[in-house]
């Protein structure tokens, strides 16, 4: 076996583009199994309290620290330039826009993602998702589109926490500690910052980022090889994948949303 | 109604280019309790996934009351299965779930039965293997033996003509597999419905089955009463039944014989 022979080279061109479409062919029934989750939204509810609520922890947390340095670090750089009473709008801004998203999605392909491959490849493992399918119940219905949905529903309110955390852990550091004027911290973030563009074009990337983390670690659970070492190979392919993807599709979405 | 519930017609599967099953044909009556024996990795699990449609032969007929699995479409192959119930090798119980759930899962997904029903006929079920005891425990605190049952009672839970079970006593104690053999005969003649055993247990499954297959090298040695069985010349089905290392089932897997292989021969 070498990589130049063409019966090769032609095999494994045949077998990554079988890959690519079962993938996309897999979203595109996730994507139409949404009315049968919203029928059965009590599998939904589970899956949002198990993916969104789980995770509050970790983001309330990670939001509050970034609040902090964007804090520190924007009055830094402001007040060289005598603008410090736009602290409030830069933590604001930076967070809406880039941080919340990305570095939730970040968080969550880690913590939520990691757990949905590792549940599902465990559970071809153990035979249960044949069990099911014996059982003529679909498990592309039943398993993978409420997990979908739950996470595609929590990420957006995720990074919302995430950034108001951040924007009180930007106001704790530079109004409470360093004594920027708070009423100035307020009016120019609420001046500034505009809730279509800055607010709704973050809400879309969150959007965005929980269909792809989503996807990516039940795909990989879905496919992963039956053993120990295909789960743990499906949960590393997910967080890398995924984070990948998150700050691919990220520079893509801020082309697309601030460049005209 | 016919008195064969799946019969089975030329049917050849292989991996690549092993072949596993090579052209057998054989019937399962109904109400009967049929076992099929022979050595692991001889294709009697892949029997049952045939079956059940989850891969398919690349030659021959697979019937499941007279219709080919392999050429339902997905509705049909889904109102298939829902005739028939599977236990599988380890139980396969869905871990987040508690015995009682694991149970009513295919009623829950199945039918539109009231929470009340659903209590009765799971604590029914339950009650058939002896498990009424253990509704809540979750699958992690109960022995293999024991998640087994509670594999069957989910598996009959929808009541099926068919019920296949893959490797029922492998790994059980005496005790549990003297019940497992016992419970299966119960099921099979109490609720009558069509069991196919795939083992290869030799006392337990002689002692409970009506018909044997053996299979052997692919093809199908014997068939027949287990007192046939027994009785047959076959030198196949005399190596399996006395548990004999040598005989026309190898020991080696197929490759160079020695003298071509020891010594650098082959480099």
């Amino acid at each position: 076996m070498s990589w130049y022979r063409p019966a090769d080279v032609g095999f494994k061109a045949r077998s990554v583009l079988a890959d690519w479409g079962y993938g996309a062919r897999l979203l595109m029934r996730l994507f139409m199994l949404f009315g049968a989750s919203v029928r059965r939204f009590g599998l939904v509810r589970n899956q949002i309290h198990f993916l969104g609520n789980y995770s509050l922890a970790i983001i309330t947390v990670s939001g509050l620290f970034v609040g902090f340095v964007l804090g520190l670090q924007g009055y830094y750089t402001l007040q060289r330039y005598g603008s410090s009473e736009a602290l409030g709008l830069l933590v604001t801004l930076s967070l809406v826009r880039e941080l919340g998203p990305v570095i939730t999605a970040l968080l969550f392909a880690g913590r939520a993602g990691a757990s949905l491959t590792a549940e599902i490849g465990l559970m071809r493992a153990g035979e249960q998702i044949t069990a099911m399918e014996m059982m003529a119940v679909d498990p592309v219905s039943r398993l993978l589109a409420p997990r979908f949905w739950g996470g595609v529903i929590s990420m957006p309110l995720l990074a919302a926490v995430f950034s108001t955390v951040g924007v009180f852990g930007g106001y704790m550091v530079g109004v409470v500690l360093i004594g920027v004027d708070a009423g100035a911290f307020w009016s120019q973030m609420q001046g500034g910052v505009d809730v279509w563009k800055d607010v709704g074009n973050g809400i879309v990337k969150s959007v965005v980022f929980g269909v792809a983390v989503t996807f990516i670690a039940l795909l990989q659970g879905f496919k992963a090889q039956p053993t120990p070492e295909g789960v743990s190979t499906a949960t590393t392919r997910t967080v890398v994948i995924s984070s990948l993807s998150v700050l691919g599709l990220d520079f893509i979405l801020t082309v697309m949303m601030f460049s005209i | 109604m016919s008195d064969t519930l799946v019969e089975c017609r030329g049917l050849s599967f292989g991996y690549g280019q092993r072949l596993i099953l090579d052209d057998i044909s054989f019937t399962v009556p109904r109400g009967k309790v049929t076992a099929i024996m022979g050595a692991s990795g001889g294709g009697k699990t892949t029997i049952l996934r045939l079956i059940g449609g989850q891969m398919r032969a690349q030659k021959g007929e697979l019937l499941f009351e007279g219709q080919d699995v392999a050429k339902l479409d997905p509705q049909g192959l889904y109102a298939a299965r829902r005739r028939m119930g599977m236990l599988f090798q380890f139980g396969a119980l869905f871990a987040d779930l508690s015995v009682f759930e694991n149970v009513a899962f295919p009623l829950r997904e199945q039918t539109d039965l009231t929470e009340n029903l659903i209590r009765d006929v799971v604590l029914m079920k339950l009650q058939a293997v002896g498990l009424r005891g253990a509704r809540d425990l979750m699958p992690s605190q109960i022995s293999g033996g024991m998640s087994r049952r509670v594999a069957l009672a989910r598996a009959i839970a929808l009541d099926p003509d068919l019920v296949m079970y893959d490797e029922p006593f492998s790994g059980l104690d005496p005790i549990s597999r003297g019940t497992a053999a016992h419970l299966i005969r119960q099921l099979n003649d109490t609720l009558g419905i069509t069991s196919i055993v795939v083992s290869h247990e030799l006392a337990e499954t002689f002692r409970m089955a009506d018909n044997v297959i053996v299979l052997a090298n692919g093809g199908i040695a014997v068939q027949g009463t287990p007192e046939e069985v027994r009785r047959s010349q076959d030198p196949l089905v005399h190596q399996f039944v006395n548990a004999l290392s040598e005989g026309p089932v190898h020991f080696h897997y197929p490759g160079p014989t020695v003298a071509q292989d020891f010594g650098g021969g082959l480099q």
